[in-house]
């Protein structure tokens, strides 16, 4: 990974890394690209991924209204709030 | 060169749940910002999702109703992309796994029948919404829609025209209301198609390049803004350009598409499955028993209007497409007894009334029960159909119920030969020459002629004259 | 006081030895003299704690029969606590106060548990050292210069410095197992599924787990029986009855099945850690238990696949971070991207940034198959071991740490040495198992860990056989040197 791919990758991941880190950071993350690259050599023909430990099922929630209006408290830790919104930069579609 | 347009459409289906796909907010429509978003909906550290049961039904309903696969093992993923609509960062979808595969609907352009392939369906959450009124320059963002159920209904590329298109939206709005799985509020944003567009040389076997036209919400400017995009590939591609692929948003104040600009880098959504849900895994025993409650659908409605009321299949669609209009139609026939009756009424005033105050049925101001009541006084001779139309309007005013508007304006037919004989006589005493011209007229030509006395006895009774008994009192008279 | 088991204290509150009131002063008494130096705590609630206690000397003196009534405890700074800062060791969460508990939290302030303060973290549990916490490192009291181990290193050291009886904490790939090793002390992470995640910051929501930190085993299974849960908010908890971890301690050992997997002795073993852990084995022989060299063959990939799976799932779990709602946000944002790149670029430490980068970078177009989809084929081959050794085996026994804790600064440079530190530990969080790390010895005056692996919802068997242990041995009774 050069650190022109970790600023491909720092944008995709939405994180400012200065100019001046950027080889450092590439090192250490080929530090540890490359511990995660003995997996290549495993035969894992025809195994099933798996994605949790336990083989169970998701359980599914009656659909009733339990949640009630307690927008202030979250407001309140809120960095800029108006109107009952929470404020960003101008959005552009 | 002849070209030829490649249509394939992704709708956005809102669910008519009472709480949201993995909360327990509500998702009633119209609240004050943020006042329906939860600590889930937020994002808050160390929230966790649960599935909403009956969203899980209603994509089932949907897709047995077009006769799809049920996956019976489904699995949500995670859609990353940072967007301050979208709290946690990532949407939870479906991808590989998506719940509802493959299925078609059928559609119908003028005589034609066409089936239209749905390739899957998929459940996920909608996200909120950002307000671009000035706040200092920035924009505010509400999330009480974040987390709402969806359905993503993906078709293949089936559809030529812009015709084809709109017909398989308001098909798919037929189905998913007659289902109740929605409520097809397309105003607030209940269903949402976004178009893939592409032209091609006809003939030509490969796709060309497509643009996605995304947020429409009106049939009426689907089929324009769809025509607009054409016609610019067209243009493009005959003056030498090429069109290029990009996401073009519809504006429905302007109804017109621009380019996205936050879509013009490639981006890259790393899905992968949610680790904090499980898969959801379905039976055969779940998935007959949705089979077996599921309400009757449009195109079997038609069939059973077809049978039941003998309309021809034209009537027959136009009233079981939407399924107000369906309910209204069999609420007033059931009260009112006259199916063709009520089908003329429902396909001519009330409809054209509908269209010129951009409205549905379901918000008219006139009730089935109002409509019956209408046609029984057409049919026991109280009014008359020219008279009816003055009470349907006093109807649509809400000026009162029939036969109080009937009463407070005197419109009761006149029946009575007394009453008409004096009309009559007055038409003709007034209209010395015209009497004289009909009773030198040959007897082919004086029918004809009739409809001039017939319309000045109208006048003189303000239209409340019975027509049988005046044709009959006029001729009996003038023939003398 | 503080010498007590909880069992033991709580029987002294019921006889009126003493109130939870003194027991509360006195352990923050000790959190005064001894935290400014090891730093265990990040938050202390002394006038809430007190509060609390007051009230259940009321419920005491009332006969209340709650089982945790009156006693101290503290957590991790990882379970969101209803109007006390929850700062996951992060300068992003820095002034964050939670409008909600964790479940997790909710069971113990329900249990009657009176919480002295949260614990200091590795930030968002990404570490073995407790080196990346934003609130500076916490020191092992047993060697103020060496690391307690990491992420929980802050409940480790303040149950080691007894100045709480227990702690929560949450383990990912070793974060309860290791410090407790480090810090001689007993922890006990549970299957995946057995304790509820709502709540609790997620670092990888498929290997997070809830645990307990405290000195005993029969203190941890007490604990525990209040930590677990059912809990409908979590899709992932496992609805299954908790059983009273307490009522099978006793249990003989004699006959118990017990494999010591052969690549758990491998050359990167301390051989203080290799003999003390053989030793421990000795004794389990004494007490009749039956043992067994068995493999697990690859156990050498548990750490590469958990470096793909983990970062992939931390790298979409912390996009939450975004200085919209909470948490830090960057001085006068320029615009949107800059409002999310400054905010989290500052907000986050270097090892979390490290992992969201690889995690990106692993679930990326082009990369998704040669590493997140290897890593759970992998992950699958471990779990595998794991079915193949339960057939023959009831528990599995090994080191927790491959050495004891180690000088501050002395893993800095390479990311990969200090994720070798979790190498006997991520594969029971790579296969839901629940592990324990209990004390076994002294190397250099510094403890020493044994871990016990049990089958999916074993709990109470491993337990069992560390309560055993700790009838024969009183590692678990040392003290470091300068605490009293």
């Amino acid at each position: 990974m050069e650190p022109s791919d970790i600023q491909n990758i720092a944008h995709l991941a939405r994180i400012d890394i200065n100019a001046s880190v950027a080889e450092e950071t590439a090192t250490s993350i080929n530090d540890v690209l490359k511990l995660v690259d003995q997996l290549k050599s495993v035969d894992t023909e025809g195994v099933t991924p798996m994605a949790h430990p336990l083989d169970a099922i998701q359980r599914l929630r009656a659909d009733e209204v339990s949640e009630h209006d307690v927008r202030d408290k979250f407001l309140g830790i809120a960095p800029e709030t108006e109107d009952g919104l929470y404020l960003v930069p101008k959005v552009i579609d | 060169m002849e070209w030829e347009t490649v249509i394939g459409l992704e709708i956005h289906v809102q669910l008519a749940t009472n709480s949201k796909i993995f909360s327990g907010s509500s998702t009633a429509f119209g609240a004050a910002p943020n006042t329906q978003a939860s600590a889930i909906d937020l994002a808050m550290p160390g929230t966790l999702p649960v599935v909403n049961a009956q969203a899980y039904k209603f994509a089932t309903m949907f897709g047995l109703a077009i006769d799809a696969e049920i996956n019976k093992h489904s699995v949500f993923e995670r859609k990353n992309y940072f967007y301050p609509d979208l709290p946690k960062g990532y949407q939870t979808t479906q991808l590989e796994k998506p719940i509802v595969v493959g299925g078609h609907v059928d559609i119908r352009v003028g005589e034609e029948e066409k089936r239209i392939r749905v390739h899957h369906a998929h459940l996920e959450e909608d996200a909120g919404k950002s307000l671009h009124e000035d706040y200092h320059g920035m924009s505010g963002i509400d999330l009480n829609r974040a987390g709402t159920p969806l359905i993503e209904v993906v078709t293949e590329p089936d559809m030529r025209s812009g015709e084809e298109a709109v017909a398989f939206a308001r098909k798919l709005h037929s189905v998913v209301t007659s289902l109740g799985i929605c409520d097809g509020e397309m105003s607030q944003g209940s269903m949402r198609f976004d178009v893939n567009i592409s032209i091609r040389p006809k003939g030509e076997q490969k796709l060309g390049t497509r643009t996605e036209t995304k947020n429409l919400n009106s049939f009426r400017f689907m089929e324009r803004c769809i025509e607009q995009e054409i016609e610019r590939q067209i243009d493009l591609l005959e003056s030498g350009g090429s069109v290029v692929q990009e996401t073009r948003l519809y504006d429905g104040d302007t109804h017109s598409a621009r380019s996205m600009r936050s879509k013009e880098e490639a981006n890259d959504y790393r899905y992968f499955p949610c680790p904090d849900l499980l898969p959801v895994v379905i039976d055969e025993a779940y998935i007959s028993d949705i089979r077996q409650q599921l309400p009757e659908l449009p195109s079997a409605r038609q069939t059973r209007f077809e049978t039941d009321y003998k309309l021809s299949s034209y009537d027959a669609e136009l009233l079981s497409t939407d399924l107000n209009t369906a309910n209204f139609f069999e609420a007033a026939t059931e009260q009112c007894g006259d199916p063709k009756l009520t089908a003329n009424w429902i396909m001519g005033e009330v409809s054209a009334r509908l269209n010129a105050n951009d409205t549905h049925i379901g918000d008219a101001p006139i009730s089935a029960a109002d409509l019956a009541q209408l046609i029984a006084r057409i049919k026991d001779g109280t009014i008359s159909n020219k008279i009816a139309k003055t009470v349907f309007d006093a109807l649509w005013n809400k000026e009162g119920d029939v036969d109080r508007i009937i009463e407070a304006k005197g419109l009761k037919q006149v029946s009575d030969s007394g009453t008409l004989e004096k009309i009559v006589d007055e038409v003709i005493a007034n209209n010395a020459q015209q009497v004289e011209n009909y009773r030198n007229a040959p007897a082919e030509k004086r029918p004809k002629m009739l409809g001039f006395f017939v319309g000045q006895s109208m006048k003189l009774s303000k239209g409340q004259a019975n027509p049988q008994q005046l044709n009959k009192i006029l001729q009996e008279k003038l023939e003398k | 006081m503080h010498q007590l088991t909880i069992t033991e204290q709580i029987k002294k509150l019921k006889d009126k030895t003493f109130s939870s009131v003194e027991l509360t002063q006195h352990y923050l008494a000790r959190i005064k003299k001894y935290d400014s130096e090891l730093n265990s705590f990040i938050s202390v609630t002394e006038d809430a704690a007190l509060e609390q206690a007051q009230s259940a000397d009321q419920a005491l003196a009332a006969g209340d029969e709650t089982p945790l009534l009156g006693i101290p405890i503290a957590h991790k700074d990882i379970f969101c606590t209803d109007g006390t800062p929850t700062t996951c060791g992060s300068k992003m969460l820095e002034n964050f106060v939670p409008p909600y508990d964790a479940t997790v939290v909710e069971n113990y302030r329900r249990a009657g548990a009176v919480m002295l303060g949260k614990t200091n973290m590795d930030e968002f549990a990404m570490g073995s050292s407790n080196e990346t916490s934003f609130f500076g490192p916490v020191r092992n009291p047993w060697a103020k210069d060496c690391v307690p181990g990491g992420s929980s290193g802050g409940s480790a050291a303040a149950v080691a410095a007894l100045l709480t009886p227990a702690a929560t904490a949450t383990d990912t790939g070793g974060s309860i197992r290791q410090p407790a090793a480090l810090c001689g002390v007993t922890g006990i992470k549970p299957t995946y599924g057995r304790v509820s995640r709502w709540g609790m910051i997620a670092f990888a929501s498929s290997l997070d787990q809830g645990g307990i930190i405290a000195r005993t085993a029969e203190d941890a299974a007490l604990m525990l029986n209040t930590m677990a849960s059912v809990d409908p908010k979590d899709s992932t908890n496992i609805p299954k009855d908790v059983p009273d971890y307490s009522a099978s301690l006793n249990n003989r050992v004699n006959g118990m099945r017990i494999g010591v997997p052969k690549e758990y002795f491998s050359d990167g073993l301390h051989p203080g850690t290799a003999s003390a852990v053989q030793e421990a084995i000795g004794t389990y022989e004494k007490l009749g238990a039956k043992i067994s060299e068995i493999s697990l063959p690859n156990t050498s990939l548990a750490v590469p696949a958990y470096y793909v799976i983990a970062p992939a799932e931390c790298s979409a779990n912390l996009s939450r971070f975004d200085g919209v709602r909470y948490g830090h946000r960057c001085e006068n944002p320029k615009n949107l991207e800059d409002l999310y790149k400054r905010s989290r670029g500052e907000g986050f430490g270097e090892e979390v940034k490290r992992r969201i980068l690889v995690g990106t970078y692993a679930l990326s177009a082009g990369y998704y198959d040669a590493y997140y989809h290897k890593a759970q084929q992998v992950r699958r081959l471990i779990k595998n071991d794991f079915d193949a050794a339960f057939e023959g085996v009831d528990i599995v026994l090994g080191p927790t740490a491959p050495s004891p804790a180690f000088a501050f600064g002395a893993k800095g440079a390479d990311p990969v040495a200090m994720y070798l530190e979790d190498i006997f530990t991520i594969a029971a969080n790579l296969a839901g198992l629940p592990g324990m790390s209990i004390p076994c010895g002294l190397v250099d005056d510094k403890p020493v860990g044994l871990q016990l692996i049990g089958k999916h919802f074993d709990e109470a068997r491993i337990l069992n056989a560390a309560h055993c242990f700790q009838r024969e041995t009183d590692f678990h009774s040392l003290t470091p040197k300068d605490i009293n």
